[in-house]
């Protein structure tokens, strides 16, 4: 036996290892819900027909597969519940993902322009939110943001108001929870960009005649792209599904996917159209992944 | 495209036109004067106090070690940084306080500092565009760039699809560009390979010829700076220690630093003896009395250096045969041959003279079959003429 295959072994089992894993934790439970997602309710335990079972043979599978539909799907693009929450979802996504890029931007630039030695104890702050569990955060703001909270104490004690303003159950309300808990993951990536490029560049753009805000615009900010679209992804993706936020801090009037999901799964018990529409989530999350591979592609390919 | 020549006109009418010179410039006023420019960094000194004087047309290099302050140097007069004293003037007018962007200089950067997002085409087309360039005079003058650094067929390549040389090349067509009054050049070719970088200093220096421009180039090798400079300014510890044309740094050092720094030089500490015939007899520490050459400028101190070039000392079994008249004429130091290195087209003696001192020795192997090679162990005669030797004030 060679020396090579000895220590191929390992190395091919390694390779492997991520890719078991997302067929363990990623592919094998969406297929049992895209499974339950073509099937129907029931008043049973699980609370849905067919169920397979291997031990009845393959004529009883047979049987099991001809009683899929997608009559779920059907149900998903009829009603305007459905219909209606998917586009607020992404509305608040998308306004959430720009507003966290405000932000998230200054603050970012701000840390990697730091001596080098500041930085990473500006990362730490950045980082230490996550030591306190998301949950009481979210909690914490309930308790700011209430009628007599600290924010309208603080408004009134300013004169800013004259009467305490109502924040909680409002989309502001909603918007400032998100915006706080996502902002980490848009300042990280965005910074892992910024404190990574060469400030010869700028200099150079400057030898070249551009002034400083030219410069941070025809420099800087393409070659942060990269870190604009992995903030982007970052916080977009798990705000599409977000449930915890809008369900503590904004109204009862309009509901994000992730709460009518919630609502099919627990309160109807109905598990095969919540999965749907988890499905009908993914696949609406794909397009901007794709998307941001493309750009991605494009600014590594170069013009070939 | 009518103009497909990479010449490209004198920088002079473009520069006149957007410079504003006083009515009449003086005539022998230098197109670059540093004046007293002092930077400090903390409680270091990067450059102290320093002046010097550039002419129009002409490639000075800066050398000396690392951290000697001629890269802080060049920066300031890029606008990179700010001196806390002095004036730099550029055809009159003191541009110290002047930020980067509106300065008329460019500068090609060490490791070329080109825009990785942007093809060759809009990395070189980058400054002409800041300037408000009409777009058809960029196309035109882009072109010529490119033609003028051979770069044709590679205008939509991103940088990272380039070689090295080729990275070089868009550098400093792109520095090249605005067709600036000074171009500074930041060890413009440490990155290349020995063979690319000897044939690209080459070019640098006919490029530098056909357009006329003037070129300040920041180096830490010294072959590189004797190559293609006019005049070099040899740094140390934020001093200028010598400015002086390549062979005269070489032939004619001021101080004992500049002799080590430039080349590799013997040296000999010593009395001054008395003179004779235009001649200094030095007494060096070992004892042995050294024939030198007056210098120019009068020796006033007791103690001197005595130095001397390896290829100046000449090696043979035994002394040359001198007319009585010219006994005193040459130094012949008689030892011990204790090592041999051949270099190809050199060899290198180091020779343990009787005295105790070493001396080294290096001889071009001029004949390919060379019978009168010294072998370790030889007893041989070093000499050298009295022209030969520098003498060199502490």
């Amino acid at each position: 036996m060679s020396a090579r295959s000895i220590f191929a072994r390992p190395a091919r089992l390694a390779a492997i290892a991520p890719y078991l894993w997302m067929v363990l934790f990623f592919l094998v439970p969406f297929g049992f819900v895209l499974k339950i997602s073509l099937s129907q309710t029931a008043i049973a335990q699980p609370p849905y027909v067919p169920l397979f079972d291997v031990t009845e043979g393959w004529a009883a599978i047979k049987a099991a597969l001809a009683e899929l539909s997608l009559d779920n799907f059907k149900l998903l693009v009829s009603d305007s519940l459905y219909i209606s929450s998917y586009l607020r979802s992404v509305f608040v996504a998308v306004t959430s993902t720009a507003i966290l890029l405000l932000i998230g931007y200054p603050i970012a630039y701000g840390m990697a322009r730091l001596p080098r030695r500041w930085q990473p104890i500006a990362m730490m702050l950045v980082i230490v939110p996550f030591w306190t569990s998301f949950l009481i955060r979210i909690y914490a703001w309930i308790n700011i943001l209430q009628h007599d909270g600290l924010l309208n104490k603080v408004l009134l004690a300013l004169h800013i108001v004259s009467a305490p303003v109502v924040w909680l159950s409002t989309d502001s309300a909603m918007y400032i929870g998100i915006v706080y808990s996502y902002l980490p993951f848009m300042i990280l990536p965005l910074y892992a960009t910024l404190a990574k490029l060469d400030f010869a560049l700028l200099e150079a753009a400057s030898d070249l005649g551009a002034s400083p805000g030219r410069a941070f615009w025809l420099v800087t900010f393409p070659l942060s792209l990269p870190g604009v679209g992995a903030g982007a992804l970052l916080c977009f993706i798990p705000i599409v599904g977000e449930f915890v936020i809008p369900d503590l801090l904004a109204g009862s009037g309009s509901m994000m996917i992730g709460q009518t999901l919630w609502l099919e799964f627990f309160t109807n018990k109905d598990w095969p159209v919540a999965s749907a529409a988890a499905v009908a989530l993914l696949l609406l999350l794909i397009p901007p992944l794709l998307l941001y591979d493309r750009l991605q592609r494009r600014q590594l390919g170069g013009a070939s | 495209m009518t103009e497909e020549s990479p010449e490209i006109d004198a920088p002079k009418a473009d520069a006149a036109a957007a410079h504003t010179l006083q009515a009449e410039p003086i005539a022998d006023m230098p197109l670059l004067r540093i004046e007293g420019v002092g930077k400090k960094f903390g409680n270091f000194r990067a450059v102290d106090r320093l002046s010097l004087d550039i002419r129009a047309g002409e490639f000075f290099a800066l050398l000396g070690p690392s951290g000697c302050g001629k890269t802080t140097l060049l920066r300031m007069l890029a606008g990179f940084e700010t001196p806390d004293e002095g004036r730099i003037l550029l055809g009159g007018k003191d541009i110290a306080q002047v930020p980067p962007h509106l300065r008329p200089v460019n500068m090609m950067f060490q490791n070329y500092a080109l825009f990785p997002h942007l093809s060759v085409r809009d990395n070189i087309a980058f400054g002409l565009k800041r300037a408000g360039m009409a777009r058809e005079k960029i196309a035109t003058r882009v072109a010529e760039m490119v033609a003028l650094v051979k770069l044709d067929g590679m205008e939509k390549r991103k940088p990272d699809q380039l070689s090295g040389g080729q990275k070089q090349r868009v550098a400093l067509a792109r520095s090249l560009a605005r067709r600036p009054q000074v171009l500074l050049l930041d060890e413009p070719l440490a990155a290349l390979d020995k063979k690319l970088r000897e044939s690209t200093q080459l070019e640098l220096m006919d490029l530098q010829r056909r357009l006329g421009m003037t070129f300040i180039i920041v180096t830490h090798d010294q072959e590189e700076a004797m190559t293609v400079a006019n005049r070099i300014g040899v740094m140390d510890a934020g001093r200028l220690e010598q400015v002086a044309t390549p062979r005269d740094l070489y032939e004619a050092p001021r101080s004992r630093w500049v002799a080590e720094f430039i080349g590799d030089v013997n040296l000999f500490d010593g009395e001054v003896g008395w003179r004779e015939h235009n001649r200094l007899l030095v007494t060096t520490k070992d004892g042995v009395t050294l024939a030198v050459a007056e210098p120019r400028q009068t020796v006033t101190k007791s103690t001197v250096t005595v130095a001397i070039r390896p290829e100046k000392v000449k090696l043979s079994r035994r002394a040359p045969v001198s007319d009585a008249a010219n006994t005193h004429a040459i130094n012949r130091l008689e030892g011990v041959v204790t090592d041999v290195g051949y270099l190809g087209g050199l060899t290198v003696y180091k020779v343990k003279l009787d005295s105790g001192a070493v001396i080294r020795s290096s001889m071009a192997n001029t004949a390919r079959l060379d019978m009168d090679a010294y072998l370790v162990g030889q007893r041989v005669v070093a000499w050298f003429t009295p022209d030969d030797c520098m003498v060199l004030e502490q």
